[in-house]
């Protein structure tokens, strides 16, 4: 265990001194925030904009309205729309570091002194794996919480801030968010197992987003509806996924598979 | 210490490593001579249980490679080819990152034994980044050293150093040697190899000669004698070259250099017979080969195997 923590405790030493790294880590989390109570502001100032979006909501998502008033449902609406880029968060966030992190040991070339000891796969991962997901899920729930508190304090009316709370966020936030982390991360070893160049191997591993993309547009298009149900659907989807990247991803830290297939 | 049989590596259809059998004596310092390309590396990462062989084992500080590698690598301590540093973190804390990863107890204090050791306690401090060649090479020596290995294993231990680098790295080898320590080198300098080592194996994917640097000059030419003339005549070389036990006479300048395999004991027939003829001797000396004509010789009766590229 010790050696997994010290392993978290080096890579965050190392990679927050990349100002790219640290601009995905702080930068995120703030938009992620700003954004929603940005505009949750400027509806409180400018009435006449709600009306304006409330013909443009779909039909299924107004369904969900049932019992909110007209502009609470128009801003419970356009929150909502930022879910996007809460789930943006805990892919970005990890993936960029295990980017770096990964792709930093191979042009050092500190892999191999680092197998001469006596780590174990399972650590090394562990720790490489650790020291991505908690900056990344930290910064989600953090946002979050910022986005949950700045809305109280802007006084949105009880309709959004409920919802605001519903399963639905509950569930995105706290359990998709953490297994997109682990999804992120395991695509970013994957991909950097074989990529030279940090930005380039950063930005393949981001093509994961766009699955989730998609089922964002498909609601915006009025296909479907993300409701908690359909959530937890993909969390569980998450999870097989997930154990079938990584243990792709654990075959690939064997010491022999390191220092002999990697490039 | 160390006990090889039947070592071999391939990757895909390259052969790196072919069936090398050897013994390593405790307190023994061990080098590999050989091309590029020759496996030299690859052995060495056989041996610190880092990658697999193809075929074939060793035993390392007592462990048997692919039983109990976690054991092995406790006890094994490598310099590898490329000094490997996170150079965004201080010298202080690359060493007491590996000492974690190592499970030394006293980190704090072996890292700064061995920072002191190699000169580089003052620039403890300052991030790798801004090393020199010379110092990331001694700070890599000393992350090899931190769990007090028994057995070193160094690959090109002074390449790329200034002469006074390379000298502060032989010394200390020289120290770990007389610690007791076993230790393998992987090297191109034959001068070094010739210093520092009790033995050498000539490398080429096969071992193609092992023993002492001075009996290996001896096995591959014989031995040399030059005999310094006042004036040297033709008729000289003839009567040397009539003894029977003598290999081979030239005659350069005014010196005749005899190959022969016994000059303790030939010698005095030969400064007889020169003197009866006329001779007159002013010096008799010994010449020694230089290891790296040994080293091109071996490799010249090899074939001139191509060289197979280097490694990743
Ligand atoms: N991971 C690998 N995949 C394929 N071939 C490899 C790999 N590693 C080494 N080789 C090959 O094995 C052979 C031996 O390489 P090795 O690095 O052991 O040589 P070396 O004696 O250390 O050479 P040098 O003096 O250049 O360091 C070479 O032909 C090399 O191309
Ligand atoms: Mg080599």
């Amino acid at each position: 265990m010790n050696r997994v923590y010290q392993i978290v405790l080096k890579e965050w030493a190392e990679v927050f001194k990349n100002r790219f790294v640290l601009f995905t880590v702080a930068f995120l989390p703030i938009l992620a925030a700003a954004l929603p109570l940005g505009i949750l502001y400027a509806i409180n100032s400018s009435p006449d904009f709600v009306t304006d979006i409330g013909e443009d909501i779909p039909a299924g998502f107004a369904a969900l309205c049932n019992n909110l008033t007209g502009e609470e449902c128009a801003q419970y609406f356009l929150i909502s729309q930022f879910i996007l880029l809460f789930m943006l968060l805990p892919l970005a966030i990890p993936i960029t570091i295990a980017s770096y992190s990964i792709i930093g040991e191979k042009t050092t070339r500190t892999l191999e002194p680092l197998l001469a000891t006596p780590i174990t796969t399972a650590e090394l991962l562990g720790g490489k794996a650790a020291a991505a997901v908690i900056p990344g899920v930290t910064a989600t729930w953090m946002a979050y919480l910022a986005l949950v508190i700045g809305a109280a304090l802007m006084d949105v009316g009880p309709g959004v801030m409920d919802r605001l709370l519903d399963p639905f966020w509950l569930t995105a936030v706290f359990v998709v968010g953490p297994l997109l982390a682990l999804t992120g991360v395991s695509v970013a070893v994957i991909v950097s197992s074989r990529a030279t160049d940090p930005r380039t191997a950063e930005q393949t591993s981001m093509l994961v987003f766009l699955p989730i993309m998609a089922v964002f547009f498909a609601q915006l298009a009025g296909l479907i509806l993300i409701d908690a149900r359909l959530v937890l659907l993909i969390a569980l989807g998450l999870i097989a996924v997930d154990a079938v990247l990584l243990a792709v991803a654990v075959q690939l830290f064997q010491r022999e598979n390191i220092l002999t297939r990697w490039k | 210490m160390i006990r090889i049989e039947g070592l071999t590596k391939r990757f895909d259809d390259i052969t790196a490593v072919e069936n090398l059998d050897l013994e390593i004596r405790p307190g023994e310092v061990f080098g590999f001579l050989g091309p590029n390309g020759a496996g030299k590396t690859t052995t060495l990462r056989m041996l610190g249980a880092l990658i697999k062989p193809t075929s074939g084992t060793a035993q390392v500080a007592g462990y048997r490679l692919g039983e109990d590698d976690q054991a092995l690598r406790r006890n094994v301590g490598i310099l590898t080819e490329a000094p490997g540093l996170y150079d965004r973190l201080s010298a202080a804390r690359n060493l007491s990152f590996f000492a974690h990863m190592y499970g030394v107890d006293d980190v704090d204090g072996r890292v700064e034994r061995y920072l002191k050791l190699l000169g580089l306690w003052e620039r403890r401090s300052e991030s790798v980044g801004t090393f020199s060649r010379g110092m990331r090479q001694k700070l890599a020596i000393a992350r090899a050293m931190l769990h007090e290995p028994t057995v070193l294993l160094l690959d090109e231990p002074t390449t790329g150093l200034d002469p006074e680098a390379a000298r502060l790295v032989r010394e200390f080898i020289e120290g770990l040697r007389d610690e007791g320590r076993t230790i393998v080198l992987n090297t191109h300098n034959l001068d070094e190899a010739d210093r520092l080592c009790d033995r050498i194996g000539v490398l080429n994917t096969r071992l193609l000669a092992l023993d002492t640097p001075a009996a290996l000059r001896r096995e591959v030419f014989g031995r040399k004698v030059v005999f310094h003339l006042a004036d040297l005549r033709p008729e000289f070389e003839a009567t040397v070259a009539n003894f029977p036990f003598v290999d081979a006479v030239e005659s350069i300048d005014a010196k005749l250099v005899v190959t022969l395999d016994d000059p303790e004991n030939q010698n005095p027939a030969i400064i007889a017979a020169l003197v009866s003829a006329g001779a007159q001797l002013q010096f008799v000396g010994e010449i020694r080969q230089s290891l790296e004509e040994v080293y091109l010789r071996l490799m010249s009766k090899e074939g001139a195997e191509p060289e197979r590229g280097d490694a990743p």
